[in-house]
């Protein structure tokens, strides 16, 4: 039982875990919530479900099931990354240097217009993905893994690992690090600041992007408010591990999913959604800089 | 050129949504509107010039400037008035802006006053209406009698959340005030025993004021103007008093406030606590007028309609504020065709005014403050 809960918490925490780079990395280089990487999330899922049912329509899928589920992951991954890059430049790029609410607020109205967005142009009824690998799987002493877990939990371990070879190991990621450093000082030894906060949302939509089409497998059911409450676990998870780092947020989804699906079975399933609040609240009031995080002092 | 390619952009992305038709609508009817904008930018100098001038003119002549106790008496007789000339469905619209008034008051005060972002406000709205719908069904207590009571617990939970809430900077508070607005609403949802759980609560008395049942529309109606005005009474003598201004310094700088010797921590308690206690009184009113309460009433977006409404009008600005609550309330009725674009509306308008207008739309005659580093 304990073990099951732990495999299931496991394949939510990673999908988490995916979302919460987003947020840690837009927040470790612009100080900014992104509030509707959420929505970004909720896209790709909607993405998927649209590119994988016009494969199935075409044939492909029938022809090769593999490659259909390929091109519906690039394809809603290049997307994804399209409007990430689209919300920057229009939301926040021109309040880069106003008030430090302003862009929150407008990134409460990216969030507002994405959902109604999808809401008008898909629906507002759920949207089903099909049961692919149905329940196959193995058991391991007592619990059961699915193939599609073992897929998810993997495909995120993958991506989190490129990612941090991407960002220590690359150019651009040494990059992306000055400019979290210090904005002045790095644009004065010639990066090219604009480019990799560029860079930074088209990477963490990328990733929003695959967490929402494993949801969207992994449930079968997709609906257009799904990001407000999948985005703030996710932001829990990375306020969790210390906002800005990105191991932090890695280590922080997967231990919240861990405590929802443990603490959803030990205790009360009715408050599931409410404990990742709970969690939120406490750290932010015990220990604000997470388990990974920095404490900055406040300047003048 | 430049335009064509931006309006390319926007319909490839529009295209797996909605397929390829749509997109090509798209495509054809931005790529005409960013031409035409671009053509116009060229001529906005001179429109805005002229514009000014135009409002220069206005301004200066003496003509258009009663004294300000003529307008307010000709306002209030205006809005005294009313019932008399407005079928029952505007009376019903005019007292929900009235209840949004009062809300979006409030949360100036938190939001436009103090520059702390409240996204849980709706909790305090929501415990308001609750207690008054509980001590009511529960308990039998009448509106006035519930409505202190009401009041007061609305306003401790103001002080619950804030104690250590303002601890936090900026944007970590307005996730934890959103997460307490969500709990809010999660406990509201379950705990069906003493809430009704998702049904909500029915069958609320309305008040009785001196005797007189206020149920009927046009009574009810000179209730929520009776609140409305003392919200706005209250609302701006408290903004030039001490404590006013002490808000308004905590949110110009807040370091430079406490070395003037400002106890910020104190002062902020004070706008949270007092933005609070309006939601309150709006949240009794909201249950008394409906009858019912349910969680559905006191979502997050409910939580941001109100935020919208505040920075529509101009966040500091208290006439603003109050044109913005009652524009986000008329709006949406008189445009009921293009209901499902409200929200979408809302999104972008959001984006749009922190770009263009971050004082608002509507403060007009007020001193903007200067943004901050």
């Amino acid at each position: 039982m304990f073990f099951q809960q732990l495999i299931n918490g496991l394949t939510v925490g990673g999908v988490y875990a995916l979302i919460a780079l987003g947020y840690t990395m837009v927040y470790g280089i612009l100080e900014l919530i992104n509030f509707a990487h959420g929505e970004i999330y909720m896209l790709g899922a909607y993405l998927g479900i649209i590119f994988f049912a016009f494969f199935t329509a075409a044939g492909l899928t029938a022809y090769s099931l593999p490659l259909s589920l390929v091109l519906t992951l690039v394809l809603s991954v290049t997307f994804c990354s399209a409007y990430g890059f689209t919300m920057e430049r229009i939301a926040y790029r021109p309040l880069r240097n106003a008030p430090r609410l302003s862009p929150l607020i407008s990134a409460i109205g990216v969030s507002i217009f994405l959902q109604n967005y999808v809401m008008l142009t898909q629906g507002a009824t759920d949207k089903v993905f099909p049961h692919l690998f149905g329940d196959a799987g193995l058991t391991l002493s007592g619990a059961r893994i699915t193939y599609l877990q073992i897929f998810i939990i993997v495909l995120s371990c993958l991506l989190m690992l490129s990612l941090h070879l991407y960002v220590t190991r690359t150019k651009m990621g040494k990059a992306m690090r000055a400019v979290a450093q210090d904005k002045v000082m790095a644009s004065l030894v010639g990066i090219n600041i604009d480019s990799v906060i560029s860079v930074t949302f088209i990477i963490g939509s990328g990733l929003a992007a695959v967490a929402g089409i494993m949801v969207a497998m992994y449930y079968g059911l997709v609906n257009y408010s799904i990001g407000y409450i999948a985005g703030i676990k996710a932001f829990t998870a990375a306020v969790l591990g210390g906002i800005g780092s990105i191991p932090g947020a890695m280590f922080g989804g997967i231990f919240l999913g861990l405590v929802e699906s443990v603490g959803g079975s030990y205790l009360s399933s009715e408050y599931k959604d409410a404990y990742a609040f709970a969690v939120l609240i406490v750290i932010l009031l015990i220990k604000p800089s997470g388990i990974f995080g920095k404490t900055t002092e406040e300047k003048v | 050129m430049r335009s064509l390619l931006i309006a390319l952009w926007f319909s490839l992305l529009f295209l797996p949504f909605k397929g390829p038709l749509p997109s090509l609508i798209l495509f054809v009817s931005l790529s005409f509107t960013i031409m035409t904008l671009v053509f116009l930018r060229g001529y906005a100098h001179t429109l805005i010039g002229h514009g000014g001038a135009m409002m220069q003119r206005i301004r200066s002549a003496k003509l258009f400037r009663p004294s300000p106790l003529v307008t307010r008496s000709l306002l209030l007789f205006v809005l005294m008035a009313l019932p008399f000339f407005l079928r029952d469905y505007f009376l019903d619209v005019a007292i929900l802006s009235g209840i949004y008034i009062i809300l979006a008051l409030g949360l100036n005060v938190v939001v436009g006053f103090t520059g702390l972002l409240n996204l849980g406000f709706v909790a305090f709205y929501a415990v308001g209406a609750y207690t008054y719908a509980l001590l009511n069904v529960k308990l039998g207590l009448g509106f006035w009698q519930s409505l202190p009571l009401s009041l007061a617990l609305t306003t401790l939970s103001g002080f619950i959340l804030a104690i250590p809430a303002l601890r936090l900077r900026g944007d970590y508070l307005a996730i934890v005030t959103l997460g307490f607005g969500e709990i809010v609403r999660l406990i509201l949802n379950n705990w069906d025993s003493l809430t009704g759980g998702p049904n909500g609560i029915s069958g609320i008395a309305s008040p009785h004021l001196f005797g007189l049942p206020m149920g009927t529309l046009n009574r009810y109606y000179y209730l929520i103007l009776g609140a409305a005005l003392l919200t706005y009474v209250v609302v701006s003598r408290i903004r030039s008093s001490r404590i006013g201004r002490a808000w308004i310094a905590i949110r110009e700088d807040e370091i430079g406030a406490s070395s003037m010797g400002i106890n910020t921590m104190r002062y902020k308690l004070y706008s949270f606590a007092f933005g609070a206690f309006w939601a309150g009184l709006a949240g009794a009113l909201f249950a008394a007028k409906m009858r019912f309460v349910s969680p559905e009433s006191f979502t997050f977006m409910e939580s941001v309609l109100i935020l919208c409404m505040v920075i529509l009008g101009g966040l500091g600005s208290i006439g603003g504020v109050i044109i913005g609550s009652v524009a986000l309330v008329v709006l949406p009725e008189v445009l009921r065709e293009v209901q499902s674009y409200r929200m979408i509306a809302l999104g972008a308008g959001l984006i749009l005014i922190m770009i263009f207008r971050p004082q608002g739309l509507f403060s007009v005659g007020q001193r903007v403050p200067k943004p901050l580093v």
